[in-house]
């Protein structure tokens, strides 16, 4: 028996696993999962629960669930991981041995990391929806509020869902305006980057987007500190934004057994061949969704899409065949934009995200970075498509790889190189 | 696709003046691109960080992050605000020559 061990049954980790039991011959693999938590978080629910969209309950199932039958699924911490050695220990005492390993053990949020932040206001005037329990805080705090300055801010990037802290502004303003008390909210967006987004054609849009519903951005603050007390945050190069209530989204790193096995950058997030998932360091070692240090956005799509071009490459792999360098960090994602609208982003590690249509078999086409009803519904409609076709390891019928088809091309401008 | 000359020399670079080809980087485009965003002279403690940039641009294709450039130079951040002002990472990319890092999308 071939020994697969999975580290890590989230979004990634359960899809894989699922994908690899229908492909693999499971008389010939034994194949086990660890996770610590026996609870599946359907993450890109949290943004909903702070407007009271959804609840607790809507975003969580039990694990068990989702992995195969012929899967063996334990619960514990990490303690370390061996990779000289193809050996995995858990803090309840097992010791895992392994021919293959998927690290998929995703990304958290460190406000310790950042003085001031996750200490005696936090929870208070210091808010997070980047955690379950943050989110469901959030949303007692919003219910009660008075109004203010609601400053959220981005620690540092790479984050989880990139799209999620200008999704958060735009629901607010669309929520306080439905309370009545738009007005008494001063909404303010203070991010690491130069504009709303990183890539310009997406940024341009989306800053005008946000100017229209009076969100005020400040750009290029890199912050050093919060001071809980006088309730404002500070950069690295002395400037101040106050706020009444702050929406902080911490820095994002990797687990710390990564970190201590060698396998991650100083994020510790795996580094990976980003055509092919498979470490830079040991050729059994492999990672996938937001625990890798792929050059593209730590987003469930990435994950689902690496899941379809990873399962059919290790196949080939197991078979002493070489692997495909095939995926071309395919993402995207839809925007909530408030008001029952969304958009969508579409994007790889070359294209930048373009104005134009997505097509989908049978739902039809989705516009790209414009506002519509229909995106929104995408983007609500998603949630079942998530426990029921995706974490069951079945397949879209969408191409893993991006498409230029429909997209306004012409909007394009050189963009350097980008190498392995 | 835009071209600028520094230093007598003539290089390709993009929308926001990235240059796309870092082989075509020398100390005197340098010395050039920093007087654009700036800083007037560049010394020892610019170079080591542009140095140190050079060389993790070189060897891995794309321009090093904020944070690893705390790290692997041994800079620290408020430092680094100090040399390059405002956006450190963006500013010192621009000079070494290299893309524009990636704020990841």
């Amino acid at each position: 028996m071939k020994k697969l061990l999975i580290l890590g049954a989230g979004t990634a980790g359960t899809m894989v696993a699922n994908r690899l039991n229908r492909m693999l011959n499971m008389n010939e693999w034994q194949m086990t999962l660890v996770d610590q938590d026996p609870l599946h978080h359907y993450q890109a629910g949290y943004l909903f629960i702070p407007f009271g969209t959804y609840s607790r309950n809507d975003v969580i199932q039990p694990k068990a669930k989702y992995i195969p039958s012929r899967a063996r699924l334990i619960q514990s911490k990490i303690e370390s991981i061996e990779p000289d050695h193809n050996r995995v220990h858990l803090t309840n005492g097992d010791v895992l041995d392994y021919d293959y390993l998927i690290i998929a053990t995703g990304t958290d949020i460190h406000p310790e990391e950042t003085p001031g932040l996750g200490e005696h206001e936090w929870g208070r005037t210091i808010h997070n929806f980047y955690t379950l329990d943050g989110a469901v805080a959030l949303a007692d705090k919003l219910r009660n509020w008075q109004g203010g300055r609601l400053v959220v801010n981005v620690v540092d990037n790479p984050i989880k869902c990139p799209v999620a802290p200008l999704e958060f502004l735009m629901l607010a303003d669309s929520y306080f305006r439905k309370r009545g008390m738009r007005e008494r909210v001063e909404l303010v967006y203070v991010t690491p980057l130069s504009g709303a987004f990183t890539k310009p054609v997406a940024s341009k849009l989306l800053g005008d987007l946000l100017e229209r519903k009076h969100i005020i951005v400040e750009p290029d603050f890199y912050i050093e500190r919060a001071d809980p007390d006088a309730k404002k945050i500070v950069s690295y190069d002395e400037r101040e934004v106050e706020y009444d209530l702050l929406v902080t989204v911490p820095l994002n790193k990797g687990a710390d057994v990564i970190g201590n096995a060698g396998l991650g950058d100083e994020l510790n997030y795996v580094k990976v061949n980003p055509y092919t998932f498979l470490s830079t360091q040991y050729a059994n070692v492999f990672a996938l969704g937001d625990a890798a240090n792929l050059p593209t956005s730590k987003a469930g799509s990435v994950a689902h899409y690496s899941v379809d071009l990873f399962s059919e490459n290790f196949l080939r792999y197991i078979e002493g065949k070489e692997l495909e360098e095939n995926f071309d960090g395919h993402a995207n994602c839809f925007i909530e934009s408030g008001d029952g609208k969304a958009l969508l982003l579409d994007f790889n590690y070359k294209v930048e995200p373009l104005p134009g249509c997505f097509p989908v078999p049978l739902l039809g086409p989705f516009s790209l970075l414009r506002e519509s009803y229909m995106n929104h519904l995408g983007k609500l409609g998603f949630r079942w498509m998530y426990w029921n076709i995706l974490m069951r390891g079945l397949k879209l019928p969408l191409p893993a790889t991006m498409s230029l088809a429909c997209k306004r091309t012409d909007l394009l401008r050189p963009q350097a190189e980008m190498s392995a | 696709m835009p071209t600028r000359t520094y230093a007598g020399k003539t290089v390709e670079v993009n929308e926001e003046g990235f240059m796309l080809n870092p082989a075509d980087w020398t100390k005197e485009i340098a010395v050039e691109i920093a007087k654009e965003e700036g800083i007037e002279t560049l010394t020892d403690a610019h170079w080591k960080v542009i140095e140190y940039c050079r060389q993790v641009g070189v060897s891995s294709g794309k321009a090093p992050t904020l944070r690893t450039i705390t790290t692997g130079a041994g800079v620290p951040t408020k430092e680094l605000f100090t040399l390059f002002p405002k956006g450190p990472a963006k500013k010192v990319a621009r000079i070494a020559g290299l893309g524009k890092p990636e704020g990841c999308v």
